[in-house]
């Protein structure tokens, strides 16, 4: 049977949010939170290989208590097992110690999977990361941003577009990959296995001291990277605004603008009249 | 002996070099880093026969170059190329290391920067040297709606993905000189985990939309698949092409092709149209470069408008189809 874990996490749903100045880093708890779209396709990905060749799937996440909720989402899906990681002494991580916390999660709860699933990167921080990272704590071979996956024995062998080239790979399993997105459509949960994972009893937790890691490698304090701050890039510039009816505005805009506008798309105009 | 001199290094990617300057640019931006804190630039070049980048790297910069020239290094693999960068950090001991963004770029720098156990910043929009002499990395984050500036404090070397683009490459100059280090293959590498079966190199996308002098290009405002349809209706009465944003592609309202932004295409037009598009980082730092941009979005404060000559305060859709309908009128007349 292949076990298989998927990492995932939850993103806020807005994009808007509160930094803590202190830290340099997002006051999570602050939003309202979703699953990250790119774990729904590597989710997806889990569970079509089950339907195909039987299965097992743990759902692991690491964040502030409210991500549970992506974890109930995930058995809602067909997940059959949840592991939450959380704990105030592991907040502000970076893809270093996140990799290395979830590593250890693993290491201990998981240790017997074949193969690990993540999605190819978050909406929030979007830096790819802890999926290569991970493979690397864990001394397993890895393959980023994969489309399609195939099951021979032991041994998975995936498609990608990987820069110019359509690449096909192979590794024999324990192994990681980051899942691309656009290629596995998610399914959606629907509403009475939503409600039924919703009152499945709790999800087990564990934190620091259950992963018997200290608290100068995990969190921010094991973090090689500091925010140093956030910013909005603005990008000024004088301009005309125009309102109204769309007849009106697009009129005007015609008339206004013939320097710009009219001289350099005529010849096409009458090309295509 | 005298003390170790700083190192700014760059990972030099030739796979796509057409297509794909971005060592080029890691290179001169890594030059004018390398003032700030007095250090010497250097690539490396892993590959079998590999003499023209070598050559093509010191011309745009690098004044010594790392190379690894051997059969075995002929496609780019992961696991290879991690063990054989960490031994050679290891024992040149760089303060910075520059990698392009590229597939390869970010699968391979963030497996070199966890066995490094040193920090790691995707995808730089920016990069400076501070007071203290340390590399601030400007990296977007939440759909490039903010900006973040990060730095590694005390671990080694400061290690950065740029995607590609962000950067001018310096002119060659062939007259240069730099030292050839040469590095052998370890012996003692372990085995590649991960097997190519095979690679085929994909056609180079068409350059059409690149060199369009009208560009109208689609976001999400535009509601749906069926109303972002009539941008290719406006883009032929235009005589432009369409551009779309990344949300749009991953709806599969438009092809990939017609993907704009940062890391995919940098689009120069005369006259851009932008209909429904926010106006994240992403994408608006591919289109730098247009001259006079006319946005409609119903957001009056959304990025895009700020960054247009024209903003128009409307309907994304609707303004497509009432332009549609005056264009034509006025061809007939």
């Amino acid at each position: 049977m292949l076990k298989m874990i998927v990492c995932m996490k939850q993103v806020p749903m807005v994009s808007d949010l509160p930094w803590d100045p202190v830290t340099g880093t997002l006051t999570r708890d602050a939003a309202e939170g979703m699953m990250n779209p790119a774990c729904k396709h590597a989710l997806e990905a889990a569970l079509e290989l089950k339907e195909r060749h039987g299965g097992h799937i743990t759902a692991i996440t690491m964040g502030p208590p409210m991500a549970e909720e992506i974890l109930r989402e995930a058995i809602a899906l067909g997940a059959d097992r949840c592991l939450m990681v959380s704990d105030r002494k592991i907040a502000g991580a970076d893809t270093l110690a996140t990799s290395f916390t979830l590593a250890r999660a693993i290491e201990i709860f998981c240790p017997d999977f074949d193969l690990i699933l993540c999605g190819c990167h978050t909406s929030d921080s979007e830096t790819a990361q802890v999926g290569p990272q991970l493979s690397e704590e864990l001394n397993i071979p890895s393959i980023a941003v994969v489309e399609d996956l195939e099951l021979h024995g032991n041994t998975l062998r995936v498609k990608r577009v990987s820069d110019n080239f359509l690449e096909t790979l192979e590794m024999d399993l324990p192994g990681l990959v980051t899942v691309a997105t656009g290629f596995h459509v998610p399914r959606y949960a629907s509403m009475a296995g939503l409600h039924d994972a919703f009152r499945e009893p709790g999800i087990l937790t564990v934190g620091a001291h259950d992963l018997g890691v200290s608290e100068s490698v995990v969190g921010l304090k094991g973090s090689a990277t500091r925010i140093v701050d956030i910013f909005s890039p603005v990008a000024k510039k004088e301009n005309i605004v125009l309102k109204g009816a769309p007849k009106k505005i697009v009129e005007e805009l015609l008339d206004r603008f013939d320097d710009k506008i009219g001289s350099l798309i005529r010849k096409d105009l009458k090309a295509v009249g | 002996m005298a003390q170790k001199r700083r190192s700014i290094w760059v990972f030099g990617d030739y796979r796509n070099y057409f297509q794909n300057r971005v060592t080029l640019q890691l290179l001169s931006r890594a030059t004018d880093l390398a003032k700030k804190i007095d250090a010497e630039v250097c690539a490396t070049v892993f590959g079998h026969e590999v003499d023209e980048w070598v050559g093509e790297y010191i011309a745009h910069g690098a004044s010594k170059v790392y190379v690894c020239d051997n059969p075995k290094l002929k496609y780019y693999s992961t696991d290879t190329y991690v063990a054989l960068m960490e031994r050679i950090v290891s024992q040149y001991g760089p303060e910075i290391i520059l990698v392009g963004a590229t597939s390869f770029g970010r699968e391979f720098t963030p497996r070199l920067a966890k066995r490094l156990k040193t920090g790691l910043t995707a995808d730089c929009v920016g990069l400076d040297i501070n007071d203290e002499g340390l590399l601030v990395q400007t990296a977007p984050a939440f759909g490039g709606s903010l900006l973040t500036r990060i730095i590694t404090p005390e671990k080694r070397p400061q290690m950065a993905t740029v995607r590609p683009g962000v950067f001018q490459e310096i002119p060659h100059n062939y007259q240069a000189k730099g030292e050839i280090v040469n590095v052998p293959l370890p012996g003692d590498l372990p085995r590649d985990r991960v097997r190519l079966l095979s690679s085929e190199r994909q056609p180079a996308r068409e350059q059409k939309l690149g060199e369009a002098p009208v560009v109208v290009c689609g976001g999400r405002g535009m509601g749906s698949k069926a109303r972002f349809k009539n941008l290719y209706e406006l883009a032929r009465v235009l005589g432009g092409e369409v551009g779309a944003t990344r949300p749009v592609v991953y709806a599969k309202w438009a092809d990939e092709d017609a993907l704009v932004g940062q890391a995919d295409r940098h689009i120069s037009p005369k006259v851009l149209f932008s209909f429904g598009v926010s106006g994240a980082i992403q994408h608006t730092a591919g289109i730098k470069n247009a001259g006079f941009i006319i946005a409609v979005n119903k957001n009056p404060n959304a990025a895009m408008m700020k960054m247009a000559d024209v903003a128009i305060v409307a309907d994304a859709s609707q303004v497509c189809t009432a332009l549609i309908r005056e264009l034509k009128k006025r061809i007939r007349t």
